[in-house]
């Protein structure tokens, strides 16, 4: 069997569900570091849901939204004419809500940990408010970004049981190596299995000690 | 003139100012804190209330208490962040650096730069926006007596150089006396006085100035030197004060604290006090159940006197009174 093939996937999966979610998560962390609303604990929660929640009940109702049946799946299946489930296009939705607080939570950090005397200074020197966040909270929440990406990336390339109910086990699609593994143990080849495993235990340590080495080099600054 | 006409209601703080300033030189807002000062220049920039123009369209430049650069650009990207938004470049790159002393420090990083730097720096990014109107949030308030009279020296340039009217926020009536030409005094959100800054100064009906702020404000001219003291003559008469001052012909800005002048029935003969001055007594203000204000007239030459009720019932003080009004000590604007 293919060593690299899930391995693969696994990476195009992060690397994906890293993009959508820095297009997605930075406003909603923006928002959450700004408002002033008393709704604000509910949206956190729902944010931080997945990091508590079982996979299996996140991937259970995800699996029902996303079903030709659901409410997300039928339309998507009237759009496109096929289905969300059991595709790499689902496995994408599903890791983006799965990974969502990975990413927004060091952003809001970066964000709310801000001056906002930084911001008003920008605005009243002729900055609109998108430009001021582009031009200052961006840059100075870089720290923000990179743990937010790092830790989105590695932790979709972790996923393991959101990804079994909602993609099942299709090789090239949804096979990821997560689930190619736990196949290569149930049916005791042990020594793909430890291929595969060795490979994603060296490529976790480089990413997270990159993160880090990056991390002190910004706060020796 | 520029019309300032801000309400503004924040939990049991009222704003509500209605008034006129100068479009030149530089007013003074005083009060006590929580007399609303800052919220009066956060309403002015458009940082306090929802709607109403954004504070980036307003073009009005704003000096924080802190200088907050912005710590990922050098001081040359800190100086050319408003100057590359302004609408219009106005005011010249060149002499405000030149101005502010910071043509060495362009290349640095402002975490390497002192609190007087800084502010130097924030105010040059103020100024480069090409600002219709500047305003300052106790720009010194953050920093020790020394870096404050480091500093002071650069605000008198700004005061004598630029053309652009400021607005200038303080609870420190001596920084006030010796930077502004107007002044706005702020009780409680309320305007309690605006006007000429000699004349509001010397005023003792306005309760922000009858305590320890009391005092006037005026011009003399140096016009001789001994015992390392420097004589000013005022119009109406000189006085003494340690230090040299250049006699240039130039008039300087004087302030006589009230708490520095005392009042004698008859001339004082043996005392250390060097400048004892002929006044009449034009007002006696009873400021509390301790203490009144006095206020007299040298010459053409208006004077407060901070006193006890105690001695203006032993000496009876009255209007019309003939005393000798003796100052301790004078802060000149150098």
């Amino acid at each position: 069997m293919n060593t690299f093939g899930p391995m693969w996937l696994s990476i195009q999966l992060a690397l994906v569900t890293t993009a959508v979610l820095v297009v997605i998560g930075t406003p909603i962390a923006w928002w959450l570091s700004q408002t002033k609303l008393r709704f604000k604990p509910a949206v956190q929660a729902v944010v931080a849901m997945p990091i508590v929640l079982p996979p299996t009940v996140l991937g259970f109702y995800l699996l029902i939204l996303l079903g030709p049946d659901g409410a997300v799946g039928s339309w998507w299946v009237q759009l496109t004419g096929s289905a969300l489930t059991f595709s790499f296009t689902g496995l994408v939705i599903a890791s983006c809500v799965y990974s969502l607080p990975f990413a927004v939570q060091p952003m809001q950090n970066a964000f709310e940990s801000l001056p906002r005397q930084q911001l008003e200074r920008a605005w009243t020197l002729g900055a609109s408010r998108l430009d001021a966040f582009l031009s200052i909270a961006v840059p100075l929440s870089m720290r923000g970004f990179v743990s937010g990406i790092v830790l989105s990336f590695a932790h979709t390339l972790g996923e393991f049981g959101v990804v079994l109910m909602v993609g099942g086990n299709i090789p090239g699609e949804t096979r990821v190596v997560s689930i190619a593994i736990y196949d290569h143990v149930e049916s005791l080849n042990y020594a793909a299995a430890h291929q595969m495993s060795l490979l994603l235990i060296g490529f976790a340590f480089v990413v997270l000690a990159g993160m880090f080495v990056i991390n002190r080099r910004w706060s020796e600054r | 003139m520029i019309h300032l006409r801000h309400k503004l209601s924040k939990r049991d703080f009222v704003l509500d100012v209605d008034i006129q300033v100068p479009d030149t030189g530089i007013t003074g807002v005083f009060g006590e804190s929580g007399s609303g000062k800052t919220t009066l220049l956060r309403c002015i920039a458009g940082l306090e209330q929802e709607g109403g123009l954004p504070a980036h369209k307003r073009n009005i430049g704003y000096v924080f208490q802190e200088p907050g650069l912005f710590p990922h650009l050098t001081v040359r990207g800190n100086i050319e962040y408003g100057a590359r938004r302004a609408a219009a470049q106005r005011i010249d790159r060149e002499s405000v650096v030149d101005m502010l002393g910071i043509g060495d420090l362009l290349e640095r990083k402002p975490d390497s730069l002192s609190g007087g730097e800084s502010q130097r720096v924030a105010i040059a990014a103020a100024l480069l926006r090409s600002p219709d109107l500047v305003l300052m949030d106790e720009p010194l308030a953050s920093l020790d007596r020394k870096r404050k009279d480091e500093l002071l020296p650069y605000f008198d340039r700004l005061h004598d150089e630029l053309s652009v009217p400021v607005i200038y926020v303080s609870h420190d009536i001596e920084e006030i006396s010796r930077l502004c030409d107007h002044l706005v005094l702020l009780d409680n959100g309320r305007v309690a006085a605006s006007g000429d800054l000699l004349d509001v100064v010397s005023r003792v009906d306005v309760p922000v100035l009858s305590g320890r702020n009391a005092g006037v404000v005026l011009w003399a001219t140096p016009v001789d030197h001994e015992d390392g003291l420097t004589k000013f003559n005022f119009g109406d008469g000189d006085i003494w004060v340690a230090g040299r001052f250049e006699a240039t012909g130039t008039p300087l800005r004087l302030r006589i604290a009230a708490n520095d002048v005392s009042i004698a029935r008859d001339r004082p003969t043996s005392t250390t006090i060097l400048n004892i001055l002929c006044a009449t007594v034009e007002e006696v203000h009873c400021v509390d159940t301790a203490t009144a204000l006095v206020r007299l007239r040298a010459g053409n030459q208006g004077l407060l006197a901070r006193v006890t009720n105690r001695s203006v019932r032993r000496l009876g003080l009255k209007p019309g009174d003939q005393v000798f009004a003796q100052v301790k000590s004078v802060t000149v604007r150098h």
